[in-house]
């Protein structure tokens, strides 16, 4: 192994790999939970719907669209102050959070609101003759009838957040980007930027096949 | 129990306000079959979405079991809502779910618990004969069976009044009327009030002890079925009624007959109630010297008694065939002598 990597530390690449794991799953967790939030509100607060209110979906739609268009290395340096307000400090996984979350929970928020607009109107209306009161269309119609829709677009968005860890660790943040610019690029070791390419690649892979076969699970129609 | 009192819809629209429902005024009894028929645009969907507060009206009042619920708002109208249940024409129902969960659904919002609502689920699933489907997920389900889930889910809270929103209108023939013996049956058996919105007579012959019929916006005609087909009013209400008194092939038949019979009287004949099982052309034979020949007949079941017609052609002398269509008049049957144009 070592004749054909003479420059890959494995103790390290193990700990790059482990840092983007950890800054992929958080930013994922987290931007799951706000992009839901974010993407039922733009669709609650849309035309015709339930809290049908114009102010708040412009507002929400023109937030969400602002930092879905900003360059994700640029979001990184814009959020600096924000992030050393936060945590004290901009090295690290953990100062990569917030960039990451704030970049990829926008994106997300507009698949969210696709996903539930699918959804056909009859099966609210049949809710809402039911009696059933909003909070109950939201939790019972809402997102189980746009599950598949919201997994496989998390999954898409964890693609993306794999991606967006390599960007910050080329600004100090750790992870496989980090190891991959600092050894490979800087000190010119390919072998570590291959390995570490390989690694991210597998991660893709995992999270693409675990989306699809949660979906698939999921989708009964 | 259902009160509708000059009701009034009106929809802003680009070209100006579109009158969905103008004037409407209904009273339904409890336990009545009450069948509203109308082409599509007629202001008949927009009228029993207002029964359940889907809707509401720009004028008026609808009190449906006692509630007004043109006024009533937030949690009062959910619990209304909970006693008048809806079906629809593209059942409406959650994909994620099994049968058994989606008829559940109606029990969890109205806070059934646990084995009273298995309970109640397993009743539901007898009473609209799913038994051994309840697992199965709706896209494993004909249409027909959708439309029986939606039916066990609209039951599911013992309601007052059950509205069908074109239930039937996706269902093929067969299916429809399996469908419409169900909601028959209901109504016998637990005393329903159901209100129903269809564009085909055959709904309305089949079921309804009454019927409106709506032209843009406006109830044109009410009354009891058989007295609507017995006598129908307007012009739009004779067209449904042509849809199941007479098929479509009616019209051409009758007038290549009468280019063919040239003395003579082609003469419809209208039966209603008990006069449809009396021998009113064996008698018309022994009582004139008349040829009689029959042309076409059909016999409808309505929910308040038989409804038939019959189209014949008399030959003989000119005096004979009168005195034969008064004869007939005298029978307590309609006639009518059909002419050419």
């Amino acid at each position: 192994m070592d004749k054909y990597f003479p420059n890959v530390d494995w103790l390290i690449m193990w700990d790059a790999t482990k840092q983007t794991l950890y800054m992929t799953g958080i930013s994922v967790l987290a931007t799951f939970v706000l992009g839901i939030i974010l993407g039922m509100l733009l669709f609650l607060t849309g035309k015709d719907n339930l809290w049908e209110n114009k102010p708040v979906n412009t507002v929400i739609g023109a937030v969400v669209n602002i930092f879905r268009s900003i360059p994700f290395i640029i979001l990184i340096v814009l959020l600096i102050p924000f992030t050393t307000l936060l945590l004290g400090t901009m090295i690290g996984e953990k100062a990569a959070l917030p960039a990451l979350i704030v970049g990829a929970a926008p994106f997300y928020a507009r698949m969210v609101e696709i996903g539930l607009r699918e959804i056909d109107k009859g099966v609210i209306e049949a809710a809402k003759s039911m009696g059933a009161s909003t909070g109950t269309i939201i939790w019972k119609v809402l997102l189980p009838e746009s599950m598949p829709a919201l997994i496989s677009g998390i999954t898409v968005t964890a693609i993306a957040l794999v991606g967006y860890t390599a960007m910050a660790g080329a600004i100090g943040a750790g992870g496989l980007g980090n190891l991959a610019y600092n050894y490979g690029f800087q000190r010119n070791q390919n072998d570590v930027t291959l390995i570490a390419t390989v690694i991210i690649l597998i991660i893709v892979f995992v999270i693409q096949f675990i989306g699809d076969f949660i979906t698939s699970k999921l989708d009964k129609r | 129990m259902i009160s509708i009192k000059n009701v009034r819809k009106i929809f802003p629209t680009k070209q100006g306000q579109l009158k969905a429902v103008d004037d409407v005024n209904l009273e339904i009894q409890d336990g009545e079959i009450f069948g509203v028929i109308g082409y599509s645009g007629a202001g008949k969907s927009t009228l029993i979405r207002m029964l359940n507060g889907l809707e509401l009206p720009s004028e008026g009042s609808v009190t449906v079991a006692g509630r007004e619920i043109s006024k009533i708002k937030g949690s009062e109208l959910r619990k209304a809502r909970q006693e008048i249940s809806m079906i629809f024409q593209h059942f409406n129902l959650l994909w994620s779910r099994t049968v058994s969960e989606n008829i559940a659904f109606p029990l969890e919002i109205a806070g059934v618990k646990g084995p009273q609502r298995k309970k109640r689920v397993d009743e539901l699933i007898k009473l609209v004969g799913l038994e051994g489907r309840e697992n199965a997920y709706p896209s494993q389900l004909s249409g027909g069976q959708k439309q029986r889930v939606g039916i066990a889910r609209a039951l599911a809270n013992s309601p007052k009044v059950l509205l069908c929103d074109e239930a039937t209108s996706a269902l093929d023939p067969q299916t429809t009327d399996s469908i419409l013996d169900l909601l028959v049956d209901i109504n016998k058996r637990l005393g329903l009030t159901i209100v129903l919105i269809t564009h085909e007579m055959h709904v309305i012959r089949k079921i309804s002890h009454r019927v409106a019929v709506m032209e843009s916006g406006k109830v044109v005609e009410m009354g009891p079925v058989l007295d609507v087909f017995r006598n129908p009013q307007q012009p739009i209400t004779k067209r449904f009624v042509q849809q199941v008194t007479e098929p479509e092939e009616t019209k051409e038949t009758l007038e290549h007959l009468l280019e063919r019979f040239v003395s003579g009287k082609i003469v419809q004949l209208t039966f209603i109630g008990d006069s449809a099982e009396q021998p009113v052309i064996t008698n018309l034979i022994r009582h004139s010297n008349v040829n009689v020949n029959i042309l076409q007949g059909k016999i409808s079941q309505t929910q308040n008694g038989s409804y038939g017609t019959l189209f014949i052609h008399i030959d003989g002398e000119d005096e004979e065939v009168d005195k034969a269509v008064d004869f007939i008049r005298s029978q307590q049957v309609g006639v009518e002598v059909v002419t050419n144009g």
